[in-house]
């Protein structure tokens, strides 16, 4: 017997990380939650919160205003965290982000276009004053030009065959569109404000029908991702040792793109562009509890999701009673991490 | 309990210690695992493979040859990674593109030159991808899995560290337990590119010794196909391909005077194969000649 075969350590200290974050994680989504509840014109406060569960406006307040819109960034950011777990393991790249591949440029032309569109009509629109048809629209336009902004990347990469030419197709895509998007406002300015409200992330319009949504979007791809899981550790071995061990890699990257395409359609088109947690998100849960993607997409998703629930809180409580949009808080925190990231980096 | 980081209980010598003469013995008779036939391959314009034939039985082969010959391209797509633009590879009696990915995986295992290594994968755990080509995207590790796993990892000398994450470990640390993730597949062809490199001398002298083993297993005898820079390890194969600017120059034992004309040649005559008293085998560089 080979001398070193007895010497196995245990693979507690890994497990044990593991469990740790799953219960720091299920602590903090909790107290999120909670937290979001509690929050409201006045900020975060447990006493108003007792006080407006005792008045006549409970059930409007808390039931159709705060419980919906905490849950859904959640949900928005379940389904973000999940997606940059996706695009990290099938680009074998920690910084990649669910965006890269012309999903976010796509669903902002959409709603540019519906935004011109109806400005053209003779209406003049702000994200405020949507009513549910016109937001209805909004969603959907976003989501089509998501899901048409990656299509747009398949096809220019002729397809998911080659992950480079995937990655440079997006970001040829994401600057096209971009820059189509600007045109559009150019010539029509009443779509200026809308596009900036949803650059910069907003979860203030989530209500139930889109939390059904969002829920049984992040419950399908999830299950989905989790099948592939066994591929996108392959893929750690890099593509041609991923495909000696049969893995026919053109079907599979294919899938994993589609699943990125659909999440981040459905979060971008509910939430707009909320900056960060995507890539941030799995990138937490590999410092502080890595693992195989099993794993990794399930913590990264509720990584996200905890992400985005505290980010939605401060959002709403830091210059009470007026809101910043949660994108800018995303982005700031997101940027600081990155910072820091860098100069831990730097000094090892 | 062996000395650290000497591998000397790793691989008992099947045939006498390290002083035995390469014994070199012709290939077990039955039929080819792999064959080559007028194999060209390109990459881009440039015609990397000419016309390669070779028929591979059950035993080790060692591709050799100076840099740019196509050794790599040439195991590639032995392994169904790189379509030939002419000629097939042929598994048994099949032409490989006709094989199924999976079916393909569960008779040929590669591994890649230098391979490099993203993620957090444990030691264990990527050794358990080799099971993949075995249970696929879905299928639950067993009992027969487990072993299979901690034998490859045995005989690979990872037991020890199986828990530690691959991307910290050192450039030989980490090719071993790259090879284990090949020997997990339990493939009964191999198909090793560089599979020495990072290793230390008692290392590489344990992997030559476990090549041969596992090549003459006698309840299974696997088809060991490696490319090998190192001229003293691809020595002692039974078999090398000697291979320059995309052809094969010569095929046969070490001890065939063709073949040891050709390594002359197809390296500049900067070796020299030379056997010493007992027939061992020898390579001299050429330091000393003008």
């Amino acid at each position: 017997m080979p001398a070193d075969a007895s010497a196995e350590p245990a693979a507690a200290p890994a497990r044990r990380r593991r469990a740790a974050l799953a219960l720091a994680l299920t602590l903090t989504l909790m107290l999120g939650l909670a937290a979001g509840l509690a929050t409201g014109s006045s900020g975060f406060s447990l006493p108003a919160l007792w006080a407006d569960l005792q008045g006549p406006d409970a059930a409007l307040l808390i039931g159709q205003i705060r419980a919906p819109r905490s849950l859904g960034a959640g949900l928005v950011g379940g389904l973000l965290g999940l997606t940059g777990a996706i695009a990290q393991g099938l680009f074998r790249n920690p910084l990649a982000d669910p965006y890269l591949l012309g999903s976010a440029a796509g669903a902002g032309l959409g709603v540019v276009l519906v935004l011109a569109a109806t400005a053209l009509g003779g209406a003049t629109l702000n994200l405020a004053g949507l009513a549910w048809a016109e937001r209805l629209g909004l969603v959907g336009a976003a989501f089509v030009g998501a899901v048409a902004g990656v299509s747009l990347t398949l096809l220019l990469a002729r397809g998911a065959v080659h992950t480079l030419r995937l990655l440079l197709a997006g970001v040829v895509i994401g600057v096209m569109l971009g820059a189509l998007s600007d045109l559009v406002t150019m010539v029509s300015p009443e779509a200026l404000r809308g596009r900036q409200a949803f650059m910069l992330g907003n979860t203030s319009y989530l209500g139930w029908p889109a939390l059904a949504l969002l829920g049984a979007g992040l419950a399908v791809l999830w299950w989905q991702a989790r099948r592939l899981a066994r591929a996108l550790d392959a893929l750690t071995l890099g593509e041609d040792s991923a495909a000696s061990l049969g893995l026919d890699l053109s079907r599979v990257r294919l899938v994993l793109v589609v699943l990125l395409s659909l999440g981040t359609a459905l979060a971008v088109s509910q939430a707009g562009l909320v900056a960060f947690v995507g890539l941030v998100a799995p990138h937490l849960v590999r410092r502080a509890a890595p693992g195989a993607h099993a794993w990794l997409l399930a913590a990264s998703a509720a990584m996200g999701a905890a992400l985005l629930l505290l980010a939605d809180v401060a959002s709403r409580a830091l210059v009470a009673p007026q809101e910043l949009p949660v994108g800018v808080v995303t982005g700031v925190l997101g940027g600081l991490y990155l910072v820091w990231l860098l100069r831990q980096r730097a000094s090892t | 309990m062996s000395a650290p980081g000497r591998p000397q209980a790793l691989i008992p010598e099947p045939h006498g210690g390290e002083g035995t003469p390469v014994s070199v013995r012709p290939a077990p008779p039955g039929a080819p695992v792999l064959a080559a036939e007028a194999l060209h391959v390109r990459l881009g314009r440039r015609e990397v493979l000419c016309g390669i034939d070779t028929r591979l039985a059950p035993g080790w082969t060692a591709i050799v040859g100076p840099n740019g010959a196509g050794k790599s391209t040439l195991l590639r797509t032995l392994a169904g990674l790189w379509p030939p633009s002419a000629g097939c590879v042929r598994l048994g009696e099949r032409d490989l593109r006709s094989v199924p990915a999976a079916e393909r995986a569960r008779q040929l295992a590669w591994l890649a030159q230098q391979g490099d290594v993203s993620g957090e994968l444990t030691v264990r755990e990527t050794v358990e991808l080799g099971r993949m080509a075995r249970l696929g995207l879905l299928g639950t590790p067993g009992p027969a899995d487990r072993d299979a796993v901690d034998r490859a990892m045995a005989l690979t000398e990872c037991t020890a560290w199986q828990q530690r994450p691959v991307r910290q470990l050192s450039g030989g640390e980490r090719q071993r337990v790259l090879l284990a993730r090949v020997l997990a597949t339990e493939a009964p062809a191999l198909l090793l590119d560089e599979p020495t490199t990072h290793l230390d001398a008692p290392h590489q002298v344990a992997l030559a010794r476990l090549f041969r083993r596992l090549a003459r297993d006698s309840a299974a005898p696997r088809m060991l196909l490696t490319v090998l820079h190192d001229l003293p390890v691809a020595l002692q194969a039974e078999r090398l391909l000697v291979l320059d600017q995309g052809r094969l120059q010569a095929a046969g034992p070490p001890t065939d005077p063709t073949v040891q004309q050709a390594l002359g040649r197809v390296f500049g005559g900067a070796l020299r194969i030379e056997p010493d008293r007992r027939g061992r085998l020898h390579v001299r560089l050429a330091l000393d000649e003008d």
